[in-house]
């Protein structure tokens, strides 16, 4: 079916000035990717997943400038052994990252690598992607596999002896940043992927990660700091046979967020985590969009998103559990809270349940609300001064999901980024 | 009046003898009590729809000139809607052409001034299905025990009313009850004010259809501080073939007023699926109370899934005075499409609405259903339970919204909704919306899937059940909460319900 004019107007409009290469296996998934684009169209208001969040700055032809504020806080992850990668302004920084040799790992550049005939990313780069495509379609995850400019293709056949870090840094304060990594987990392989940084004013971007049988792979994010930045980020995942996936982000501040999460337990015995702690201080407008299929027997899903909304700020969850027929023996679970520091800020939910096998516990809870009087009056009463005890109960409020960080020196990190957090934004 | 009642005696026992055979070949068959069908001379306006339908209705139940304006306008607007597709139901295509939206039966023709006048046949359906329409012998106590409540009913056969009980008794209350058909003739300041002030004319699809085609449904006013002296009941019953239900109920309860209503429905089986598109608006003032139970019963289909009767039904209550409460309790078994989402609208401070469902989709029928809550008002409360049960390869969504507005400061909602699914081929979803935008208020949301526990079944089992009574009773522990929420004649009947409805789908 034709889209209708207006939409692809709208659609031509945003991808007028992108560069589509051609050639090698890369121009192949590129020119799929955009057959897949042009058939669905841009995002609208009035799609059923953008309810609650206005794609209209996303799709718009160019970014809004941002302005990005440095603080005097050391970046995240400063103190963590790791093997970084930096990317500025959405264009590979060699000269800024480690040299890329590691045992158990191969890494290349995406805009290098893409040339072969043969690479071993065909079997992945856009492929996780179409899979998530149904069934709620998500157009700029096929516009990034189609115009993507850069990114990291990854393959893990061992345990990586540290984390590799991705480094998102910006010069321009209108940068319009396309990436799209890939990180293929052979089987047993283990690998832990850092990311941080504010990447450029308008920032798209997709990881699509098989996860082999019996592999693990850890991921932890940090999303910007204080500035007006707009993301649109993307995760697909495959997951085989007791393999492990465990994901983490934080997310403080930031004019628009949406962060988008397809997992598929497709090998039995398999564990996907997925958490988010987002605090949003004036205009913040943050929306965890998840979506968790059990194809498999005796998985193991949990999905903890938790909120900190102040001055009119904006949180949104939508999350899914999709139990496919003879999935048995699913363990799901989904929580999703908010607390609400003033009376302008809002927080929407969609927490959504589809089970086609009965032999599974899911279950699902939301909560918002405000802070809880009692805990805070027992605080107070106990000396602790009122910013202080508010601070703490935020922070309590937060650790179920920075509990799934299984690495302490990493979960320490974050917890002082919330600390500082708190501290610049009391008033 | 002697002649009569010897008639209705006779009829009594006569019935008893079919009601046993025809139980005997329900449970052979193991399904719808229900699905018998009384031979009736009926009369049918043309098939299909159009304006002269619309007028047609219009003019059958004697309207004055504003509304029909109201229905053609309604008729109007139906004609550039689209018909809802987001809910996760699965059905043909509706023909809206291929059947008939008026149906009555002959003796009907004259309207019966009293009871007493009503066809013995029609009145012989009621008893059948358990619903007596005889005041007197219930007021001599002979067919019900001392002391047990009595109930009024409001009985819509097909496309009309055909009689209500106790209106004379009520009426000394200073209540009116009687079929909408009639309250728009008498009482046409009330039905003007309030017709379509909580489910507007364009509300949605089946609303608006409902708003043209609508051909009777029941009327109720209670008037300032009175509680209603009995519940009320409306008993809807299609027979006609290949004919539309489009029925409309309005109630209004006065400042400071209580009112109890059930609804009940049943309806022959039929090899082809039959649609039922009803609206209930409820206006609820100051400090007044309103329950409303339902017991939902419509022939489901056979196990294949052919037949049945398609229901979308629009309910919604508006608490639009201070304090004004309003309850909807529902027991969903029957229908092979369920489309229906009774909302409460908590405009008044410290109004309060509660939402209690048990859906059971078994074979092939396939049920999304909830509620809305938007919270209006300061300090207004909600709660829903919502228990799902799928059984066979059937469907069961529960789809709701909770909405607290900026001004809805300390507010509350607690949502609870569990599925329970019993076979592998079934499927329970659970689609809710929450939309908080202020912080006094808290939202709570928990839901639950599971199937029937092993232990409890085992446990059952081992003191000498057979698996369905087994299972029949582990649902009923689950459904419990929702069950205890439905006035106590109808929770017997529920009760029961939940057995009969999961007949068959275990082993």
């Amino acid at each position: 079916m034709a889209l209708p004019q207006a939409k692809q107007d709208a659609l031509a409009a945003r991808i007028a000035g992108l560069d589509l290469p051609q050639g090698g296996w890369l121009g192949a998934a590129r020119s799929e990717a955009l057959a897949r684009l042009t058939a669905m169209g841009l995002p609208t208001k009035r799609d059923e997943y953008w309810r609650y969040t206005d794609p209209t700055l996303l799709t718009a032809p160019g970014a809004c400038a941002a302005v990005f504020d440095d603080s005097d806080e050391p970046p995240v992850f400063d103190a963590i052994d790791r093997l970084k990668l930096v990317f500025t302004d959405g264009v590979f920084d060699a000269a800024a990252s480690d040299n890329p040799a590691l045992a158990g790992i191969e890494i290349e550049r995406l805009a290098l690598a893409g040339s072969a005939d043969i690479h071993w990313a065909q079997g992945l780069y856009g492929v996780l992607e179409t899979r998530g495509q149904n069934p709620v379609p998500r157009p700029l995850a096929a516009l990034n596999s189609a115009f993507a400019t850069d990114g990291i293709l990854i393959r893990v056949t061992g345990k990586v002896a540290k984390p590799v870090s991705l480094i998102y840094r910006h010069k321009s304060d209108a940068s319009d940043a396309i990436l799209h990594h890939c990180i293929k987990l052979e089987a047993g392989a283990e690998l832990t992927l850092l990311e941080n940084g504010p990447a450029a004013a308008r920032f798209l971007k997709v990881l699509e990660v098989e996860v082999g049988d019996g592999a693990r792979f850890h991921h932890i994010r940090a999303q910007g700091r204080d500035h007006e930045r707009l993301a649109a980020t993307h995760i697909f995942a495959r997951l085989g046979a007791e393999a492990l996936f465990k994901s983490f982000t934080l997310t403080a501040n930031g004019r628009m967020t949406r962060n988008d999460c397809v997992l598929e337990l497709v090998g039995d015995d398999a564990k996907a985590h997925v958490a988010g702690a987002a605090m949003g201080d004036r205009s913040f407008h943050h929306d965890d969009t998840v979506f968790v299929t059990h194809a498999a027997e005796r998985c193991e899903s949990r999905q903890v998103f938790k909120k900190v909304l102040k001055n009119g700020a904006v949180g949104v969850f939508q999350g899914k559990i999709l139990v496919k027929p003879g999935a048995q023996k699913t363990d799901g679970y989904q929580i999703s809270q908010s607390l609400l520091l003033d009376d302008d800020s809002q927080f929407l939910a969609k927490p959504e349940l589809e089970i086609y096998a009965d032999d599974v516990k899911c279950s699902h809870g939301s909560t918002s609300g405000a802070i809880d009087e009692t805990a805070l009056y027992y605080l107070r009463s106990r000396g602790v001064p009122l910013k202080q005890a508010q601070s703490l109960l935020v922070l309590a409020f937060l650790a179920e999901a920075i509990a799934e960080i299984e690495d302490e020196a990493i979960a320490d990190d974050i917890r002082g980024r919330l600390e500082g957090w708190l501290h610049r934004h009391e008033s | 009046m002697a002649a009569l009642d010897a008639q209705s005696a006779e009829l009594e026992v006569r019935e008893g003898v079919d009601r046993e055979t025809i139980e005997t070949v329900n449970a052979m068959a193991g399904k719808y009590k229900y699905g018998w069908e009384t031979e009736i001379e009926t009369e049918y306006a043309p098939k299909g729809l159009s304006e002269d339908i619309v007028r047609l209705i219009s003019e059958k139940n004697g309207e004055p000139q504003w509304m029909l304006d109201w229905r053609l306008a309604a008729y109007e607007r139906w004609l550039k809607m689209e018909e809802p597709r987001w809910a996760m139901l699965n059905y043909p295509e509706i023909d809206y052409q291929d059947q008939y939206y008026y149906a009555k039966p002959k003796s009907m023709d004259v309207k019966p001034k009293s009871l007493d006048e009503v066809d013995p046949k029609l009145l012989a359906t009621y008893a059948k299905l358990g619903i007596p329409l005889k005041e007197q012998a219930l007021l001599a106590g002979v067919e019900a025990p001392e002391g047990e409540r009595r109930v009024a009913v409001d009985a819509v056969f097909d496309s009309v009313s055909v009689g209500t009980t106790f209106k004379a008794e009520l009426a000394k209350a200073g209540v009116i009850f009687c079929s909408i058909s009639e309250a728009v003739r008498e009482h046409p300041e009330l039905v003007q004010k309030y017709l379509g002030s909580v489910v507007p004319q364009s509300d949605n699809f089946f609303a608006t259809l409902n708003s043209a085609v609508f051909s009777d449904g029941s009327f109720v006013y209670i008037p300032p501080g009175t509680k209603c002296p009995m519940e009320l009941s409306t008993y809807f019953r299609i027979n006609a073939e290949n004919t539309g239900q489009f029925e409309r109920t309005l109630i209004i309860a006065d400042k400071g007023a209580y009112v109890s209503y059930l609804e009940g429905c049943t309806a022959p089986k039929r090899d082809t699926n039959q649609l039922h598109a009803a609206v209930v608006e409820i206006v609820i003032l100051e400090d007044a109370e309103v329950k409303y139970s339902t017991v939902q019963n419509w022939y489901p289909g056979d196990e294949n899934g052919k037949g049945g009767i398609y229901n979308f039904v629009t309910k919604r209550a508006d608490c639009r005075g201070d304090r004004a409460k309003v309850m909807w309790t529902q027991v969903e078994t029957g229908s092979a499409i369920t489309w229906k989402y009774p909302s409460c609208i908590l405009r008044g401070n410290d109004s309060q609405g509660e939402f209690y469902s048990i859906a059971i989709a078994n074979n092939a029928q396939q049920a999304d259903t909830g509620t809305k809550m938007i919270h209006l008002g300061k300090r207004t409360k909600s709660r829903i339970v919502s228990k799902g049960i799928s059984a066979g390869r059937a469907q069961n969504t529960y789809r709701g919204l909770v909405s607290m507005h900026p001004k809805a400061t300390d507010s509350r909602n607690y949502t609870q909704c569990d599925s329970l699914l019993i076979g592998d081929k079934c499927g329970a979803h659970t689609v809710p919306y929450i939309e908080v935008k202020n912080n006094s208020s808290r939202v709570e949301h928990e839901a639950t899937t599971s199937k029937v526990d092993d232990d409890q079944l085992f446990y059952c089992r081992s003191r000498g059940m057979d698996e369905e009574e087994a299972v029949a009773l582990v649902v009923n522990g689950f459904c419990r909460e929702v069950l205890q929420a439905l006035p106590m004649e109808f929770a017997m009947e529920a009760q029961s319900l939940v057995a009969i409805s999961l007949e068959g789908s275990v082993g």
